[in-house]
């Protein structure tokens, strides 16, 4: 009986023993060395995997920031310069101090509610009814409405609006740039929050000549150029018979939004009364030229696919 | 009766416009010509601001591989060479021309007489199909002298002519069928010609059995023309499908049908191969059904290609009832609903369909309950049910490998499908996405 007990106890103690220098062995010649650092910058990311970086998450931007030794080139939005600045000091490495951003959407509601030229009923997609047609609104060039960017936000800073365009929380987003790639007509951007939260930018991308632009939507850029000329920073550029504002140029002084024909340029963040009474009179004749533009009922015609 | 072996559904016909006679609708007083009315790149106008042009005068020329011509569908000036906005808003380059008279190239042959006798060569008869714009009617419009180039190694046995007309309400081609059979059978001996086979199939559903008399009488003066009667099934037309209806072969995935040897037409196709080859007369105009419940009539018209959709639409049934839902280009199945009345028609359009505001609407949309339904209505083998979890869950190599590419939109899913989930939508958006990545991968 006991010599069946050693027996026992002596062969799984060999084998014990033998596994053990196997495994030892095995786990040296296959030994994975990784960087302690990458679990410090990991530790320090938001950990939200929103993407933003353009890495395949939180830990991947950490490991990308520790092979280079630096920032360069590397940011994490939503986490911005104080986690930059973590990130730096467990680095030892320069800081590059980022603006901060907002997401904003370039696309006035003027046609949508009660001015929708056609009802769609098919798939909630605007990836998918980008294929099929214009939209409701009879823009080729505007928004879908279906919340494509609403379901990518790992943040919830933005949402429907009443007029079925999106509208962007500033306070909560963090610039990941999520929605922007989820739009499939590139309507979201990425611009500088700007100076007390004040920005100016054209809202519209419509690129279709000023005609019909304008009997597509009463708020669409026309290409007229009015507020480049106006512009003291040279920040507004025409192309393709749309106007964008460079938000590293602008000061944001609104000559172009009292300019604006078509009142596509929109401001953001400023106190509305109290500088109202100087742009005024200026507004005046402009304003006439945008009441002009009728948008012409068309048949209601509803969508299938 | 022969049918193809999987899935499949039996929509309700509506073929209602059956009996209408194709009549003939004069030109307006302008005409938009899309320059992108085929698959594949638009062709490049080879007129300017100021042009006189006449009826079947090339006004834009295919210069890539994947293009066919267009021709002009009218006489008069052109007034400008611009963009206009298609039938769903999109932009797209167009020729407009303003309508003098009605003058037609001198080459054309206007007389009815029916000429019988084909004395050019294959090669000659596909090189005249390209000169000619002609595209395949069968609403893909996939320019035809592609088709009917055969590359090396491979070889066609049969020649399948599509009269299936599986979609619910279009009748255009069962008017074709009625009025012009001898044509229609003149062009398929033509385009047998062009390829060289000894037998043309030609398919037609059951539900059509004053064409298929006409037709066999028809076939019996030609020589390798076969009418192949077909159980109603819908979508008997897909190619595909077609194909292991008639031949019992099957076409595997991501394959053509030239891999099993098939060759597959429109019925529309070969009256106008028969009009271009023997008559000279370029693919110009289009014989559409103006049809739906809700109209006090029904139509088959002839209109020339560019004529807008208003313009049918006041000509046939003077206005759009009040209680009008959807105007849809094409069949329920399949068709298009069209957002811009206002926008020209083009190759290939075969309806104007007026649907009912109920009639058009969609179902609220309810949980999937795992019936699987779908599965097995399917015409391709395919499963529904998991594309949508996929898609909704952005899986797009999955997707891929569960071969969603296969997918030919016919929408049988859809229609079989208990909570009105919009699954060929889902579906279609699964195939751009990995299409998408792809091209992203090359």
């Amino acid at each position: 009986m006991t010599q069946q007990i050693l027996i026992a106890v002596i062969v799984l103690g060999a084998l014990g023993i033998l596994f053990a220098v196997v495994l030892y062995i095995v786990a040296q010649k296959f030994k994975v060395v990784e960087d302690p650092l990458i679990d410090e910058v990991a530790e320090v990311l938001p950990g939200a995997n929103c993407g933003g970086c353009g890495k395949a998450g939180c830990r991947a931007f950490a490991e990308a920031c520790v092979s280079q030794h630096s920032l360069e080139g590397l940011r994490c939005a939503p986490g911005g310069d104080a986690v930059a600045a973590k990130i730096a000091e467990l680095l030892g490495c320069a800081v590059e101090q980022g603006e901060p951003q907002v997401a904003v959407v370039r696309c006035n509601p003027a046609n949508c509610g009660d001015k929708r030229k056609s009802n769609y009923d098919g798939l909630r997609s605007c990836a998918f009814q980008n294929t099929v047609y214009t939209g409701e609104s009879g823009c080729p060039f505007g928004c879908l409405g279906c919340g494509d960017c609403v379901a990518a936000c790992q943040f919830d800073a933005i949402h429907m609006g009443e007029n079925g365009v999106p509208v962007v929380d500033a306070d909560k987003c963090t610039a990941c740039g999520a929605c922007a790639k989820a739009c499939p007509r590139r309507i979201i951007e990425l611009r500088n929050k700007g100076k007390k939260d004040r920005r100016v930018y054209v809202s519209c991308v419509n690129k279709e000549k000023g005609a019909v632009a304008m009997k597509t939507c009463a708020n669409a850029c026309i290409g007229c150029g009015k507020c480049a000329k106006v512009c003291p920073m040279e920040a507004i550029t025409v192309e393709g018979n749309v106007s964008y504002i460079d938000y590293k140029k602008c000061i944001a002084c609104r000559k172009c939004v009292t300019e604006c024909p078509t009142k596509a340029i929109k401001d953001v963040g400023f106190p509305a009364p109290a500088v109202k009474p100087a742009p005024k009179p200026a507004e005046a004749p402009a304003a006439p030229a945008a009441e002009k533009v009728e948008i012409p009922v068309a048949e209601k015609v509803e969508v299938k696919n | 009766m022969k049918t193809f072996r999987m899935g499949g559904v039996h929509p309700e016909e509506n073929k209602i416009s059956n009996d209408a006679a194709i009549e003939v609708m004069p030109v307006g007083k302008q005409m938009v010509v899309l320059m992108n009315q085929h698959l594949g790149a638009p062709a490049t106008p080879v007129v300017q601001k100021g042009d006189k042009v006449k009826v079947g005068q090339l006004i834009g020329e295919a210069q890539t591989f994947m293009c066919a011509n267009v021709h002009s569908p009218v006489s008069g000036t052109v007034l400008k060479v611009d963009t206009c906005k298609d039938a769903f808003g999109m932009a797209k380059p167009a020729v407009y021309i303003t309508v003098e008279g009605d003058e037609w190239m001198e080459t054309i042959d206007r007389t009815p007489d029916i000429k019988r006798e084909c004395t050019l060569e294959p090669k000659e008869i596909v090189a005249k199909m390209k000169e000619m714009g002609i595209v395949g009617l069968g609403g893909a419009t996939f320019p035809a002298h592609i088709k009917y180039s055969i590359p090396e190694g491979k070889k066609a046995e049969y020649l399948i002519i599509n009269a299936a007309e599986c979609e619910p309400y279009l009748t255009s081609d069962y008017r074709v069928m009625m009025e012009h059979a001898e044509e229609v059978c003149i062009g398929v001996s033509i385009l047998r010609k062009a390829l060289g086979v000894p037998n043309a199939y030609i398919g037609i559903e059951s539900n059509k059995p004053l064409a298929i008399k006409k037709m066999q009488e028809m076939a019996k003066q030609f020589e390798g023309i076969i009418i192949e009667p077909l159980k109603v099934k819908y979508p008997q037309g897909a190619e595909k499908q077609l194909i292991n209806a008639v031949t019992g072969r099957k076409v595997g995935s991501g394959k053509l049908p030239i891999d099993s040897g098939c060759v597959v037409s429109n019925l529309g196709t070969s009256f106008a191969v028969y009009e271009a080859i023997q008559k000279n007369k370029p693919l110009i105009e289009n014989i559409l059904t103006v049809t739906g419940k809700e109209l006090k009539t029904q139509h088959n018209c002839l209109v020339r290609i560019g004529t807008t959709y208003n313009e049918i639409i006041s000509h046939t049934i003077g206005q759009l009832p009040e209680t009008t839902g959807k105007v849809i280009s094409g069949g329920t199945m399949m068709g298009k609903a069209v957002v811009n009345l206002d926008a020209p028609t083009v190759k290939g359009n075969s309806s104007v369909l007026v649907m009912g505001e109920k009639e058009a609407r969609r179902q609220p949309e309810t949980n999937c309950i795992r019936c699987g339904k779908c599965a097995s209505a399917c015409p391709m083998g395919l499963e529904p049910y998991l594309f949508s979890l996929l898609v909704k869950n952005n899986r797009v190599e999955e997707s891929k490998e569960h071969n969603i590419l296969d997918c030919i939109e016919c929408g049988c899913c859809f229609f079989s499908c208990p909570a009105n989930k919009p699954l060929t939508d889902e579906i279609r958006l699964g195939k751009n996405r990995v299409r998408a990545m792809m091209a992203a991968k090359k």
